[in-house]
C-alpha cells in the first residue's frame, strides 16, 4: 500500500514513466498503446482526486524529491489552488485520450505508439508545472510540455507543420523569457525555491533587477498563453493539429499558463509587489480588456469552425488574465474559477470538434448542416458546453463570469465589464449560428421529409467523454460555491 | 404569516420537464404521446391547485433546492402573485395541449414529438418564473424559456422561419444578457442579495441616478414584455404554429417579460422607493407609449394573427402601467390584467388558428362573411375581443377597471385618458373583424353558407376558454383575491 504522502509525486511519476513503456510496447504491438494510456492517465487522475481530498482536509501539503531540503533540493508544493488545477489537467487529458481512439487511428494511423508516448509525456510536462514549487524545475517542465507539443502538432496535415514552426519559435522566446527572469532571480536572491524567494524579495522591491525578472517572467508566461497581442501563433497550430492533439491542447496549454502566471504574481513575487510595486495593473486589465473584444470578433469572423474555437480561447485568455489583474478577491476569485470552467468547456468544444472531423472529414462551419437530427445526443452535449461559453445559468462559465464581474464592478473597472457581456452577446451569436446551421438540414432533405433522417451518432468511444464533459459543466456550475468556499478563497492572497 | 416548507412548487415546474423523457420515448405513437403532455397538464394543475388555500390564507410555500454560493440560491417561493400567474399559465397549457392536438393533427405538421418536447419544456420555465423566490432563479428560468422556444417559433425550418428565429433570438438573448444580467449583478453587488422581498431591497443603498439606470435596465431588458422599442420580435414570431402564438405569444412568454418587470419593480425596487424617487412617471409614459403606439399599427394590419400581436403588445404595457401607477387598486388591475388578458388573448389566437385550419385564410380582408361558415367560432372571437377591450360582461371589464380606478387614485388623469382611447382603438381594430363576419349581403359573402366548423379539437378549447372570460366576470375572486393580497404584501 502506498502511503498517502507520496500521491502528490505519483500525479507526475505514473505518466512519466509510463510514457516510456507506451514506447516499448508500441514497438511491439501498436495495439496496446491506446489501453496503456488510458491506465497511465487513470493512475494519475486517482492520485490527483486523492490529492485534492488531502488538500481539503489537511490544506498545503510538501513534498521534498529524494528527501532534500528546500532550498537545496526540488520540492513539490501543492496548496489550495494547484491542487485543483492538477485535477483538472489530468481530468482533461483523460477524457481527451478516452476520445482519441478513432481520431487517432484515423488520423495518424503510422504514428500512433508516437503519438501516444508524446501525449502522456506532454501531460506529464503540464503536470509537473503545476505541482512544482521550483521556478527552475518548472522551466524545464515547460520545455517538456513544449516540445512534445510542437511535434504533436506537426504531425496533423500540410500546414499543421509551418503553423508548429512558427509556434516554435514565438514558445521558445516565451520559454527564454520566462528562464531570463529566474535567472535574474537566481542572482538577486540565491535562490530557486519559490517559497525561499517569496521570502527574500521585499528587500529587494525597490531594484531595477527585480522589475526586470518580473516582467520578463511574466511576458514569458503571456507568449505561452497567448495573451492579445502576442496570440498570432495559436490559432493555425491548434485549427490545424490532429483532432487528438487539440481535444489536449486547447483546454490545457493556455490554462495551465494562466496558472504559471498567478503562481509567479502571488508565490514568487508576491501580490504586495505586483499590485502595489508594480505600475501595470490598469495597462493589464486595459491588455485584457482588448484581447477579450479582439478574440471575439476574430473568431466572429471565422468560416472554420475549429477556428473559431482558437479565437474564442484568445478571448477567453482575457478573462482570466483581466481578472486577476483587477486585484480584487471577487476577480482573482472568478479568474481561478474560470481555470477550472474553462478547460472542461474548451474540452467540450474540442471533442465535439473531434466528431465532427470524424463524422463529416472537415471542420467548416458548413459541416454542421442538419447534425441535431443526425446525432441528438452529441448536439445535445455540445449545446451545454456552448452555453456555458454564453454564460447561460446553471452551466459553469455563467458562475465564473459572475464573479468577475462583480471583481471588475468592485474594482471599477467598467470597461473590463463590458467586455465581457460583450463577448457573451458575441458567444451568443456564434454558437446560436451553429446551432442554426445544425437546426436546418441541408437543402437536399426538404421540409416535411424531416423524419426521414436516419440517427447516426458518434462512435461510443467519442460520445462517452463528450457526454461526461457535458454532465461536468453542469456540476461545476452547481458546485461553484462549494469550490470557491473549499479552494479558492485560500488560494486567493490575503489583504488585497 | 404562515410559512409553509413544501417541495410542491419544484415538482409543479419539473413535472412537464420530466414528461419530456415518456413524450420522446412515445413519439411513434401519437396518442400515448399526447396522453403524457395531458397527464403532466393535469398533474401540474393539480399541484397548484393544491398550493392555492394555503396561499388564499395568507401564507406562502417556499422551497430551497440548491445554494450555489453564498447569496446565491436556487430557491422557490410560492405567494399571491406568483401563484396568479401559475394558474392561468398552467390551465391555460391544459387548453393549449387540446387545441394543439386538432391543428397539428390536421396541418399534418412534421416533427411534432420535438413540438410537444419543447412546449413541456418551455411550461416548466414558465412556472419557474412564477414561483422563483429570488432574481437569480427567475433569470434562470427566463433564459430556459427562450431557449426552449427558440425551436417552436422556428418550428416550419424555413427561411422565413430562420430569419424570424434570429430575430427573436438577437432581442430576447440580447436584452437579458446585454441588460438584465448586469442589472442583476449591480443589485447584487449593491444590496449581496437577490432575494425577493415584500418591501423591495435597493431602497438606501445608491443614488437616484443609479436607481434610474437599473430600472431601465430592467424594464426594457425583460423584452419579452415587448415594451416599445423593443416589441419588434413579437410580430416576427407569429410564424410558429398557432397553438405556439397562442400560449408562447399570448401569455407564456410574453407575460413572463411582464411578470418579471413587475415582480422585479415591487419586489426589488419596492413600491415605496419608487413612489419616493417619483419613478412612477417615467414608467406611465414609456408605458402609455407603446399602448398607442402598438394600437395604431394594429389598426392597419390585415393579417389577423399580426393584428392580435400588436394588440398583445399594447396590452401588456397596461400591466406595466399598472405597477407605474403605484397606487393598490392599479397594481391590483395590473395583477388581474395578467390573467384577464391571457384568456381573452388566447380565445382570439385559437379563433385565428381554427380559421386557418378549417379555410386557410389569414388575412382579416378573406373573412367576409365567415361568421355564416364558422359561428361558434366567430362567437368566440366576439367574446375574446370584448374582454381585450374590457367590455361588460367579460373579465377583462374587472382589469380594465381596477387600472381605471388607480388612474383616480394615483391621480395620473392623462393616464385615464390614454386607457380609455386605447379601448376606443381595441374596438377599432376588433369589431369590424366581426362586423365582416356576419353583416355581409350573400353576394359580398367569400363562403358557401353551410356551417364547416375546424375540428372538435380546436373548437372546444376555444369555446372553453371564451366562457371562462365570461365567468370571469361574475366570479373574479380567486384571482381577484390572489391579485388583492399580492399587492398588501407589497405594501401597496
Amino acid at each position: 500500500m502506498i502511503s498517502p504522502e507520496q500521491y502528490p509525486v505519483l500525479i507526475v511519476v505514473i505518466p512519466l514513466l509510463s510514457a516510456f513503456l507506451i514506447s516499448i510496447l508500441g514497438g511491439m504491438d501498436k495495439r496496446f498503446c491506446y489501453p496503456a494510456t488510458l491506465l497511465a492517465l487513470g493512475g494519475s487522475l486517482a492520485a490527483a482526486v486523492a490529492t485534492l481530498c488531502l488538500v481539503a482536509d489537511h490544506g498545503i501539503i510538501h513534498y521534498r524529491m529524494g528527501g532534500w531540503a528546500p532550498p537545496f533540493g526540488i520540492e513539490y508544493v501543492v496548496d489550495y489552488l494547484n491542487a485543483l488545477v492538477l485535477v483538472v489537467v489530468v481530468f482533461v487529458a483523460f477524457m481527451a485520450a478516452i476520445a482519441s481512439k478513432v481520431s487517432v487511428e484515423e488520423e495518424l494511423p503510422h504514428k500512433i505508439p508516437q503519438f501516444y508516448t508524446l501525449f502522456v509525456l506532454l501531460t506529464t510536462g503540464l503536470l509537473g508545472m503545476t505541482i512544482t514549487g521550483d521556478a527552475f524545475n518548472l522551466y524545464v517542465l515547460m520545455e517538456i510540455a513544449a516540445l512534445t507539443n510542437y511535434a504533436l502538432i506537426a504531425m496533423g496535415r500540410k500546414r499543421a507543420l509551418m503553423a508548429s514552426f512558427n509556434y516554435v519559435v514565438i514558445g521558445t522566446m516565451g520559454a527564454c523569457f520566462y528562464l531570463l527572469g529566474v535567472g535574474h532571480l537566481y542572482i538577486m536572491t540565491g535562490s530557486l525555491n519559490m517559497a525561499d524567494i517569496l521570502n527574500i524579495l521585499p528587500h529587494l522591491y525597490g531594484t531595477n533587477a527585480i522589475l526586470v525578472a518580473a516582467i520578463l517572467m511574466l511576458m514569458g508566461a503571456w507568449i505561452k498563453m497567448a495573451f492579445f497581442p502576442m496570440h498570432g501563433w495559436l490559432p493555425n497550430a491548434y485549427t490545424y493539429a490532429p483532432s487528438a492533439t487539440s481535444s489536449l491542447v486547447a483546454p490545457l496549454m493556455t490554462k495551465v499558463s494562466v496558472y504559471i502566471m498567478i503562481r509567479v504574481m502571488f508565490s514568487v513575487l508576491g501580490a504586495v509587489y505586483v499590485f502595489k510595486v508594480l505600475p501595470v495593473k490598469e495597462l493589464i486589465v486595459w491588455l485584457a480588456t482588448a484581447a477579450i473584444i479582439a478574440g471575439s470578433l476574430f473568431a466572429l469572423a471565422q468560416k472554420d469552425f475549429k477556428k473559431m474555437l482558437t479565437y474564442l480561447i484568445v478571448a477567453e485568455v482575457g478573462y482570466m488574465v483581466g481578472g486577476v489583474w483587477l486585484a480584487t478577491a471577487q476577480g482573482i476569485t472568478g479568474a481561478i474559477l474560470h481555470i477550472v470552467n474553462d478547460a472542461v468547456m474548451t474540452l467540450c468544444l474540442f471533442l465535439f470538434a473531434a466528431i465532427v472531423v470524424h463524422k463529416t472529414k472537415g471542420h467548416q462551419l458548413s459541416n454542421l448542416q442538419g447534425l441535431f437530427k443526425k446525432m441528438p445526443i452529441t448536439m445535445a452535449a455540445f449545446a451545454v458546453g456552448a452555453l456555458s461559453m454564453i454564460g447561460v445559468p446553471p452551466t459553469a462559465g455563467f458562475f465564473s463570469k459572475w464573479y468577475l464581474i462583480l471583481g471588475g464592478i468592485d474594482a471599477g473597472q467598467w470597461q473590463f465589464v463590458v467586455a465581457l457581456l460583450f463577448s457573451s452577446l458575441v458567444n451568443a451569436v456564434l454558437f446560436f449560428r451553429i446551432f442554426e446551421i445544425a437546426y436546418y438540414e441541408p437543402e437536399s432533405a426538404q421540409h416535411g421529409h424531416g423524419e426521414s433522417v436516419a440517427i447516426d451518432e458518434a462512435p461510443l468511444s467519442m460520445l462517452l467523454p463528450l457526454v461526461v464533459v457535458a454532465i461536468t459543466i453542469i456540476l461545476l456550475g452547481l458546485y461553484s460555491g462549494e469550490i470557491v468556499t473549499t479552494f479558492i478563497q485560500h488560494a486567493v492572497p490575503a489583504g488585497i | 404569516m404562515e410559512t409553509v416548507v413544501s417541495i410542491k412548487p419544484l415538482l409543479a415546474s419539473l413535472v412537464s420537464l420530466v414528461a419530456v423523457i415518456p413524450i420522446v420515448m412515445s413519439g411513434k405513437r401519437p396518442n400515448l404521446r399526447e396522453g403524457w403532455t395531458f397527464l403532466a397538464g393535469v398533474i401540474k394543475f393539480g399541484l397548484i391547485i393544491s398550493m392555492l388555500p394555503v396561499i388564499l390564507a395568507g401564507g406562502t410555500i417556499q422551497y430551497n433546492l440548491w445554494q450555489v454560493m453564498p447569496g446565491l440560491a436556487i430557491a422557490f417561493k410560492v405567494d399571491g402573485m406568483g401563484m396568479l400567474f401559475a394558474i392561468v399559465a398552467s390551465t391555460l397549457w391544459l387548453a393549449t395541449s387540446a387545441y394543439s392536438i386538432g391543428y397539428m393533427r390536421s396541418q399534418n405538421e412534421h416533427s411534432q414529438t420535438r413540438y410537444f418536447s419543447f412546449f413541456a419544456v418551455a411550461l416548466s420555465a414558465t412556472i419557474g418564473v412564477a414561483f422563483a423566490a429570488n432574481l437569480f432563479t427567475l433569470y434562470l428560468f427566463y433564459e430556459m424559456l427562450s431557449l426552449a422556444t427558440y425551436p417552436l417559433v422556428t418550428h416550419h425550418q424555413d427561411g422565413e422561419a430562420r430569419a424570424s428565429g434570429r430575430k427573436y433570438l438577437t432581442y430576447i438573448l440580447g436584452t437579458s444578457i446585454g441588460l438584465v444580467l448586469p442589472a442583476m449583478l449591480m443589485v447584487f453587488h449593491l444590496t449581496g442579495t437577490l432575494d425577493f422581498s415584500g418591501a423591495g431591497i435597493l431602497a438606501g443603498t445608491t443614488s437616484k441616478t443609479v436607481i434610474i439606470c437599473l430600472l431601465l435596465m430592467f424594464v426594457f431588458g425583460f423584452a419579452k414584455a415587448g415594451i416599445m422599442p423593443l416589441q419588434g420580435w413579437l410580430p416576427a414570431a407569429m410564424v410558429a404554429p398557432t397553438p405556439v402564438s397562442a400560449l408562447l405569444h399570448a401569455v407564456a412568454v410574453v407575460k413572463v417579460g411582464v411578470f418579471s418587470i413587475f415582480r422585479v419593480l415591487t419586489f426589488i425596487f419596492g413600491v415605496e422607493l419608487l413612489r419616493t424617487l417619483d419613478l412612477g412617471g417615467v414608467l406611465c409614459v414609456i408605458a402609455s407609449i407603446t399602448i398607442l403606439v402598438a394600437s395604431l399599427i394594429a389598426l392597419s394590419q390585415d393579417g389577423l394573427k399580426r393584428r392580435l400581436a400588436f394588440s398583445t403588445i399594447g396590452q401588456l404595457s397596461y400591466i406595466v402601467l399598472g405597477v407605474a401607477l403605484l397606487s393598490p387598486s392599479g397594481l391590483t388591475g395590473g395583477l388581474l390584467h395578467i390573467a384577464m388578458h391571457a384568456f381573452g388573448k388566447i380565445t382570439l389566437f385559437f379563433c385565428a388558428g381554427a380559421i386557418f385550419v378549417a379555410t386557410g385564410k389569414k388575412n382579416i380582408s378573406e373573412m367576409v362573411g365567415i361568421g355564416k361558415r364558422m359561428p361558434v367560432t366567430m362567437i368566440a372571437f366576439l367574446i375574446g375581443s370584448m374582454s381585450v377591450i374590457g367590455i361588460p360582461p367579460t373579465g377583462g371589464f374587472i382589469s380594465k377597471w381596477h387600472l381605471l380606478l388607480g388612474t383616480l387614485e394615483a391621480n395620473r388623469i392623462p393616464m385615464l385618458v390614454v386607457l380609455l382611447s386605447s379601448s376606443l382603438l381595441n374596438a377599432a381594430y376588433f369589431l369590424p373583424v366581426f362586423y365582416r363576419a356576419f353583416f355581409c349581403t350573400d353576394e359580398e359573402s367569400m363562403f358557401e353558407a353551410k356551417v364547416v366548423e375546424a375540428p372538435i379539437w380546436c373548437v372546444a378549447p376555444l369555446v372553453m376558454t371564451a366562457a371562462i372570460s365570461v365567468g370571469l366576470f361574475f366570479y373574479p375572486q380567486p384571482f381577484l383575491d390572489l391579485a388583492r393580497m399580492a399587492v398588501r404584501s407589497m405594501g401597496g
